[in-house]
């Protein structure tokens, strides 16, 4: 993977192409990303980099964010991730990752968080029908039968359950990139993408 | 200005020929076929506007050999290369789907007289 940055949403639109068609996007605030550290395969056993992204008010920061942030001597940062990339070992402290290794009609996957639903019951979490509302069905939103008896005499690893919807790390694969702004630091990308507005999110090569 | 209202705004043409629902309207639509372009007219009775910034979009109704048709054309599309108003309506609702039901003189509107200077 030779192309990676860290991205805040900042929401969707919707752009006209020449024929008139609509295109909807997900507008991503991306870099630019300082290498704050390398993760060396000699030391750690892979390669990689660590870059920051936003900055942030050195008063605000603690002392080994601190320490740590200014090593690359770009101040301090709100965000940091390490990305594995081709040339991790090309690159150095201090160096910038931006936009401008992305072209418009590439291909990326996005990973971020997505948007918490809370606890959830397995009509809205898994699409289960549910009973009928009225004619003295007792059966609305219940999850019914979760499974035989004696044999197997357990519920099986991975059924369908209530629980947790929401708020994990989602990727979605194969998004493509439909404008690239480097003056301002944006990325379009056409679709959805995970998480609310202002969600942090990571854009990388697509692997498919 | 936040990032995603300039890039709408950027988008959005500015020089639209202001109507009202009930207006008359000749909508030129540029066509590509191949390689060659023209320009086609949708003349009609305009019977909604659906605003929303970039989104925004209008209706365009007129009776084609007897049938109704409807043509939705989103306002700040590129593809819309002029929009003329023929004659403006006097009309009391902001949507007219009640022409719809009507057909031949009960379908038509009354002809806005005093148009306010704009």
């Amino acid at each position: 993977m030779n192309k990676g940055i860290i991205g805040k949403k900042l929401g969707m639109t919707q752009i006209f192409t020449e024929d008139g068609t609509r295109v909807p996007v997900t507008v991503v605030q991306a870099g630019p990303c300082i290498v704050t550290q390398k993760k060396i395969q000699a030391v750690d056993g892979y390669s990689a980099v660590q870059v920051g992204f936003e900055s942030l008010d050195a008063a605000r920061a603690n002392k080994p964010q601190l320490g740590h942030c200014t090593k690359s001597g770009h101040g301090v940062f709100r965000h940091l991730k390490e990305i594995k990339l081709a040339n991790s070992a090309d690159l150095n402290l201090g160096d910038s990752l931006t936009v401008d290794q992305f072209l418009p009609g590439d291909y990326v996957d996005v990973t971020g968080t997505s948007i918490g639903k809370g606890f959830q019951g397995v009509i809205k979490r898994w699409n289960f029908k549910g009973g009928r509302a009225s004619h003295g069905s007792r059966f609305h939103r219940a999850p019914g039968s979760i499974g035989a008896s004696a044999t197997p005499s357990r519920v099986f690893k991975n059924k369908k359950m209530p629980g947790q919807m929401g708020n994990e790390k989602v990727t979605v694969q194969r998004l493509q990139i439909v404008r690239v702004d480097s003056a301002d630091n944006l990325l379009l990308i056409k679709g959805a993408i995970p998480g609310h507005k202002n969600n942090i999110v990571i854009i990388k090569q697509s692997i498919k | 200005m936040n990032t995603i209202d300039f890039l709408e705004f950027e988008q959005m043409r500015k020089n639209i020929t202001p109507f009202k629902v009930g207006d008359s309207v000749k909508v030129h639509v540029k066509i590509v076929e191949g390689d060659k372009q023209r320009i086609q007219v949708f003349q009609g009775v305009v019977i909604g506007r659906q605003n929303g910034g970039i989104r925004e979009s209008f209706t365009v109704r007129k009776i084609s050999n007897g049938i109704g048709v409807e043509r939705v054309f989103p306002l700040h599309s590129p593809i819309l290369e002029n929009i003329e108003v023929i004659t403006r309506g006097h009309v009391r609702r902001a949507k007219l789907y009640y022409l719809r039901k009507l057909r031949g003189k009960a379908a038509r509107i009354r002809e806005r007289k005093y148009v306010k200077a704009a």
